[in-house]
């Protein structure tokens, strides 16, 4: 295993991530712990677990635990790095879109990609729970915390906010 | 689209044909942006809708829509969609830098505090807490975003099968899609003809 971090396979990487991340950044997440955590040893599964929750915690879009990714192995370079691979690629592909869209509206072969493709992306979330769950979770009270989470959320609509709130309060007093 | 916008309702998608400078744009997604704990896309849909009335509720799921469908962050295209519809390209660059830059430079920090308090027991408490919460807001969003799948076998073979690669396997991703979005394609192209 290489620990010395290489910023430009880091950037190549994660910009081939993100031209592929359908459904989102989360359906990649599996992908960017293998090669972050498993392959390189750059960091450890703590740290990435921890820069996942740092970001639910901070305002602004969730993905940008990808800065924290980057700024754990290499500093400011790595932080900029994989946030502009992050942006390049879909904001390329959805300019592109916008702009030829206006010509193709409603083709068939759309709607069958976005029916075929849609399993496909929701099997990559439940995969990036199961990873980030094994990953988090020390022992059943980490799992009890996350599945009383899954019934509010499912159950209610309470603002997620309480709830990370909450969760950081028992995590302080020590419950899990 | 902004080439439709000297001639309204020419575009079905242009709806409102709201128009807004690359400044009221950069501060919107701003005001989105710093709003947005755990996650924009509550507040996305308040500010830009209800808020500002740029959009009306069916031009805002469109956009999502689009969205969803194309690679990447989802609140990243649909800033880049509805910033287009406001402003053309300027609006685009307006929308993503309003939503990117402020949590970039809060994540900086962040990253420099976690340096030096990261190995506190009491924020290493806190993060885990967070953590094991954070992992019950996506597989909750897994389970909704699961409800929309048809009830039929061959949907939730697909399902299993990304799950069972990814999630168990540990196979590279790209493989993965390779290997499972053409046949998910094709059977769907199948079952619409």
């Amino acid at each position: 295993m290489d620990n010395r971090p290489d910023v430009p396979a880091l950037f190549l990487h994660f910009l081939m991530l993100a031209a592929i991340s359908i459904g989102g950044t989360d359906t990649v997440l599996p992908d960017m712990h293998r090669y972050l955590v498993e392959v390189h040893g750059w960091i450890t599964s703590k740290q990435f677990a921890d820069a996942y929750a740092i970001a639910r915690a901070v305002p602004g879009p969730n993905m940008l635990y990808v800065t924290l990714l980057g700024w754990q192995v290499a500093g400011l370079t790595g932080a900029i790095a994989t946030t502009l691979a992050l942006a390049i690629p879909p904001v390329t592909i959805t300019l592109l879109v916008v702009r030829l869209s206006a010509r193709n509206p409603g083709a068939p072969l759309g709607r069958a990609i976005k029916l075929g493709l849609a399993p496909i992306t929701i099997g990559l979330m439940f995969a990036t729970s199961w990873i980030l769950m094994r990953a988090v979770n020390d022992d059943w009270r980490g799992y009890l915390v996350t599945f009383i989470t899954l019934v509010v959320v499912l159950r209610t609509r309470l603002n997620p906010l309480w709830l990370i709130a909450a969760g950081a309060l028992i995590g302080v007093a020590g419950a899990v | 689209m902004p080439q439709d916008a000297g001639t309204p309702g020419r575009d079905p998608h242009a709806a409102t044909g709201k128009r807004a400078s690359a400044l009221q744009i950069f501060l919107t997604f701003t005001q989105i942006t710093l709003s947005g704990f755990g996650g924009t896309g509550f507040w996305s849909r308040l500010v830009l809708v209800e808020r500002r009335h740029w959009l009306t509720h069916r031009d805002y799921v469109d956009c999502m829509s689009v969205a969803q469908l194309l690679p990447g962050p989802n609140v990243f295209n649909l800033a880049v969609i509805i910033g287009h519809r406001l402003g053309g390209l300027a609006g685009s660059a307006a929308a993503i830098s309003g939503l990117v830059l402020w949590p970039f430079l809060i994540m900086i920090a962040v990253g420099l505090l976690y340096e030096r308090y990261g190995e506190l027991a009491l924020v290493q408490r806190a993060l885990a807490g967070i953590s094991a919460v954070a992992v019950g807001l996506v597989l909750a969003n897994s389970i909704k975003l699961a409800s929309v799948l048809p009830r039929r076998w061959r949907p939730w073979l697909f399902v299993a099968l990304a799950f069972a690669g990814i999630g168990l396997m540990r196979l590279p991703l790209i493989g993965v899609v390779a290997a499972l979005a053409p046949f998910g394609i094709a059977l769907a192209w199948r079952e619409k003809h």
